[in-house]
């Protein structure tokens, strides 16, 4: 499905894919947060099990796709792009070949998280955060600020159904900010109701959940 | 005939007893390398298996520990020790016992290390643990003898099979190791044996004189049984006036959620205010032991329990067991009502009470399969190999080791007997690498292979896999305590998934009291006291049991009768009901009813291929609902019927129960279905890919997991040939999936289905409304329910005319 949830934050209209990412049409941008590349190879050093190795390729793929049916002049990671800096170099050849690949011919813009607070040996610009437009772009969001785009949360959202109850990874937004989901494939998620997150969005935020058909429903808390 | 010491003999006198012919029997054959003790409850079966100890420990020469004993729960192992204590202080006899178990303190555990007792009784994830250590040989140094307690109880799980591997080490620590097993009544003693020797050594089995026939019944009660139902609130006079005229009364349930809603309605109708307490897995230790002493003082009239009483532990003098709702299981049943008269050679009292009419057909059939003596049970398949990874990962703990010497040893357990080495090879390689095609560990093996040893790559890995050792599958549960300042009484557990749907002000039942929600303070739940009438039933993990195929059949063939005199009157005037409004399923037919209920669609098939197999079908039947756009919305099953709701009707079941259709969807089904998630997620969890418990986790929060379902679907979609993979899919349809039982039905039914459209519920499904379990299908009804909802919910809080409607966006123009 092609259709994404529309919304403006001060003035700039942004669509919510159902995958997660974010697309700003008007400057051809694409946004994608918490991929944590790298993660199961992270883990596995760590002494711990050894995950399947495929999430790197599944994230890279998925994100592919978006690359693949949109017009993206400028790809946006927002931190936490690899599960740390050392998950980065450690990076398989396919999975920087691709990355190459998707590269070509785009602006690309990694930006610090808590998980890769360096550069990393990779194409594209390396920013603590960045201003564009009217929106300024971080990983972490910050209390008490106005018309900020960031990630590292992974909210997710849970709704009733008559009987039932789903989640999913969610975008959250109110008139002067928003929080994206993780696009990574092994990434969990905290709910939207956690103190944190209700201390950080206004009284009128809506949650977006991903999904074949992103629907917005009242944050909640 | 080896006799008993003077000091044992005159013990004996001093208490009246004289020894039973199966405790002699097991002294004299206290040199077999195995031995199996068939008994039934109160035949004096744990003083059998200690007594060659007991005598051989008499003399005080023996350095270290000399017995070791296991049972199937850390109340059991408390019990023995304090039954054990009294003979060895009476006879002075220089004995040290000790337990240990997940609740024994650290610094006792140290110290048990250091210097063993002579008796040391423990569980299985403790002996697991303790074969992790690499001062294992020290600590087992000079065992002589292992006796496995209510051995029939561990048979048959998987946490038998990681004792068996864990015995299978012990053994080639000291191979002199004696091995002997207590089992109750069970239909295939054979088999019990052949699991607890070693292979290939026979291991003969003694059989102890089975005593008197029970008493058992069915309770009589005034008010009929309700439709529906599992909570038996019908029967809770004629079961005061039962504890009332008994001594002490264990009430069996079936489910937790069952007890407690039952101990709350008996303490509302309990004017004489007798002393009831209450006892099941969830609730908190502290709780369990304070009703556990009270029973032993014999200050409790009754207990209201789950399978947590289910073993042999001495209650004191229990006369009568009472079992709520349909046993199920015949052996189990047997194995309850053995609870009764905890005296030799005295029957067991026991009476049954069917929760709704339903079950009372279940009930008689049960009645009638215990006094014909015949018992249920289906034969186990091999050794699990997601325990055979995480032995492997234990063995790895305790020091490096040889592959050829762990594949002998671990052969000698008879479930694996007949194990290849080319299967345990991709076991060991699953532990070291991870097993994938694609060999991305290389540098971080988990195990790597030096000087001809396999060893853990870091050393930190020990503590992590120690933290993850056991095969019980519990699902996430949180704390529930009341709130104070200072963090009030606990209470037990509830779990995750149940904890989520409460809001503030919501109340529960737990541990026999009605609580309110009041809110989540790190991980715990913290609630107060409530006085609300109707409170919602907090659900519990735990063991839902599925009715045996013996007694399926049994109660198959009873719907078959012309008339049901065995039956009470009000039940056999149902099974009428249900011939008159409908029609009674009939053998070699399948009969479907259609009818609508509660502003859904629903569709009830009556397989009588019990309870998984029944599951299964639910899941094959939803998924072909959804290719013929019927917008199923989900299914509960039960051993006899699965019942179906959805948005639109099933007008016409044929080309839902083909046979081709149905096997033919079988395989990509299986692939993406919620009881392959969960099979998978127990099985990865075993074997040592998820890790449930991590040093970090303490600290950090729930974000950073990830759901099982997202490496299942990754490996599904990467390497769905993985060894996991395997194991969930040989697992699943052994177990949760039972296909094989479907393929019969469609085999014996052939295609003759009768379908009933009716206009509302009928009598013989109104109890599958009811059952808990039900199972939402994700489809599109679901994205249908979501757009609805959230349109709603905007348009209600008047976001709906702030925020923009979602439109399309601009694709890219090639």
């Amino acid at each position: 499905m092609n259709t994404g949830y529309s919304f403006d934050i001060c003035g700039a209209r942004l669509t919510a894919l159902g995958s997660g990412a974010l697309w700003w049409a008007d400057h051809g941008l694409l946004c994608v947060s918490d991929l944590h590349l790298g993660k199961a190879e992270r883990v596995a050093r760590r002494g711990g099990s050894a995950l399947p190795p495929y999430e790197t390729t599944d994230t890279l793929i998925r994100l592919a796709a978006e690359l693949d049916r949109l017009p993206v002049r400028v790809v946006m990671c927002l931190g936490d792009s690899f599960d740390d800096l050392q998950a980065a170099h450690a990076l398989p050849e396919a999975a920087r070949l691709t990355l190459t690949q998707l590269q070509a011919g785009r602006q690309w813009l990694w930006i610090e998280g808590n998980h890769d607070p360096g550069p990393v040996a990779l194409g594209g610009e390396h920013l603590a955060e960045v201003t564009i437009g009217p929106l300024r772009f971080r990983h972490i969001a910050q209390p008490d600020t106005q018309a900020e785009v960031s990630g590292h949360y992974h909210p997710k959202a849970r709704l009733r159904l008559r009987g039932r109850a789903v989640t999913r990874p969610a975008f959250l937004y109110d008139d002067q900010r928003l929080i994206m989901p993780a696009f990574g494939t092994y990434t969990g998620g905290l709910f939207s109701d956690a103190p944190v997150l209700q201390a950080l969005m206004g009284p009128q935020a809506c949650a977006i959940l991903t999904g074949p058909q992103p629907t917005a429903i009242p944050m909640p808390r | 005939m080896q006799t008993l010491p003077p000091k044992f003999t005159d013990w004996f006198a001093t208490k009246g007893w004289t020894i039973h012919p199966h405790q002699q029997d097991m002294l004299d054959r206290a040199d077999a390398p195995a031995l199996l003790l068939i008994a039934p409850t109160g035949g004096g079966k744990t003083l059998s298996g200690f007594l060659p100890t007991l005598v051989d420990l008499a003399e005080g020469e023996h350095d270290g520990m000399h017995t070791l004993y296991i049972s199937p729960l850390k109340a059991l192992a408390a019990d023995i020790k304090r039954n054990l204590t009294t003979p060895v202080t009476e006879m002075g006899l220089p004995i040290r016992i000790e337990d240990r178990t997940g609740d024994t303190s650290q610094t006792r555990k140290r110290r048990q290390r250091a210097d063993p007792p002579h008796i040391l009784l423990t569980t299985p994830e403790s002996l697991a643990l303790l074969t992790s250590y690499e001062d294992a040989p020290r600590m087992f140094k000079g065992l002589k003898r292992v006796v496995i307690d209510e051995i029939h109880a561990l048979a048959d799980s998987k946490r038998g099979d990681q004792l068996m591997l864990a015995l299978a080490r012990l053994q080639r620590l000291c191979p002199g190791l004696k091995r002997v097993g207590l089992s109750a009544t069970v239909e295939d003693p054979a088999a019990i044996a052949h699991f607890m020797a070693r292979h290939p050594d026979p291991c003969p089995i003694l059989m102890a004189d089975p005593g008197p026939p029970p008493d058992i019944q069915m309770l009589h009660t005034d008010a009929a049984p309700p439709w529906s139902g599992n909570g038996a609130a019908y029967a809770i006079p004629a079961v005061l006036e039962q504890v009332r005229q008994h001594k002490t009364t264990l009430i069996f349930h079936n489910t937790r959620a069952q007890a407690e809603i039952f101990f709350h309605n008996l303490w509302l109708a309990n004017e004489d205010s007798l002393p009831i307490g209450i006892h099941h897995g969830s609730l908190d230790r502290q709780q369990r032991e304070r009703v556990e002493a009270t029973m032993v003082r014999g200050d409790l009239r009754a207990i209201v329990c789950t399978g947590s009483l289910d073993l042999g532990i001495d209650w004191g003098d229990v006369d009568l067991v009472i079992q709520i709702g349909a046993p199920k299981n015949v052996k189990r049943l047997v194995q309850r009502i053995g609870r009764a008269n905890h005296r030799y050679n005295a029957p067991s009292k026991a009476l049954l009470v069917p929760a709704n009419r339903f079950e009372v057909v279940e009930c008689v059939a049960a009645l009638d399969a215990v006094l014909a003596g015949d018992l249920d049970g289906d034969p186990r398949g091999p050794g699990p190999r997601d325990v055979l990874c995480q032995h492997i990962l234990i063995t790895a703990c305790a020091g490096p080791f040889d592959a050829d010497a762990l594949y002998a040893e671990v052969t000698s357990a008879g479930a694996y007997a007949g194990l290849t080495r080319a299967a345990f090879d991709a076991c060991l390689d699953f532990c070291a690498t991870g097993g994938y095609a694609l060999r991305a560990y290389d540098r971080w093996q988990r195990l790597l292979y030096t000087d001809g040893k396999w060893h853990l790559r870091d050393p930190r890995s020990s503590q992590r896999i120690r933290m993850n050792i056991g095969t019980i599958q519990d699902t996430d549960t949180l704390k529930v305590r009341m709130k104070r300042n200072r963090g009030g009484k606990p209470l037990g557990e509830i779990e995750e998934g149940f904890a989520a749907t409460l809001s503030a002000g919501d109340t529960f039942l737990i541990g026999g009291q009605i609580v309110k929600y009041e809110g989540l303070r790190e991980m715990t739940v913290e609630v107060s006291r409530s006085a609300a009438k109707k409170p919602r039933v907090a659900t519990f993990m735990g063991t839902k049991f599925a009715t045996s195929t013996q007694l399926s059949a049994r109660v198959q063939r009873m719907f078959t009768q012309d008339s049901w005199p065995d039956l009470p009157r009000h039940t056999a005037e149902w099974l009428a009901l249900q011939r008159d409004v409908s029609q009674l399923p009939q053998p070699g037919r399948l009969l479907i009813e259609s009818f609508p209920h509660d502003g859904r669609a629903q569709t009830v098939i009556y397989g009588f291929a019990g309870r998984n197999a029944q599951q299964t079908l639910g899941l094959l039947l939803t998924k072909r609902m959804e290719e013929l756009g019927l917008n199923p919305l989900g299914f509960v099953a039960t051993d006899y019927a699965t019942l179906i709701w959805g948005l639109d009707p099933v007008d016409d079941p044929t080309p839902l129960v083909d046979a081709a259709a149905l096997h033919d969807g079988l395989d990509l089904w299986l692939a993406g279905n919620a009881v392959m998630k969960r099979t998978f997620r127990a099985a990865a969890t075993i074997a040592g890919l998820i890790e449930r418990n991590t040093p970090q986790a303490h600290k950090s929060g729930r974000q950073a997991t990830f759901s099982s379902d997202i490496l299942y679907d990754t490996l599904l979609k990467y390497e769905p040939d993985h060894l996991l993979l395997d194991i969930t899919r040989e697992e699943a349809l052994r177990g949760l999936v039972d296909f094989g039982r479907i393929e019969e039905m469609l085999h014996r039914i052939k295609g003759r289905i009768d379908h009933r459209t009716l206009d509302r519920v009928s009598p013989l499904s109104a109890p599958l409304f009811l059952e808990m379990g039900r199972v939402p299908v994700k489809g599109q009804a679901e994205e249908r329910l979501l757009a609805e909802e959230s349109a709603q919910l905007m348009e209600a809080s008047g976001l709906a005319q702030i925020t923009p409607a979602p439109d399309n966006i601009p694709l890219k123009r090639r």
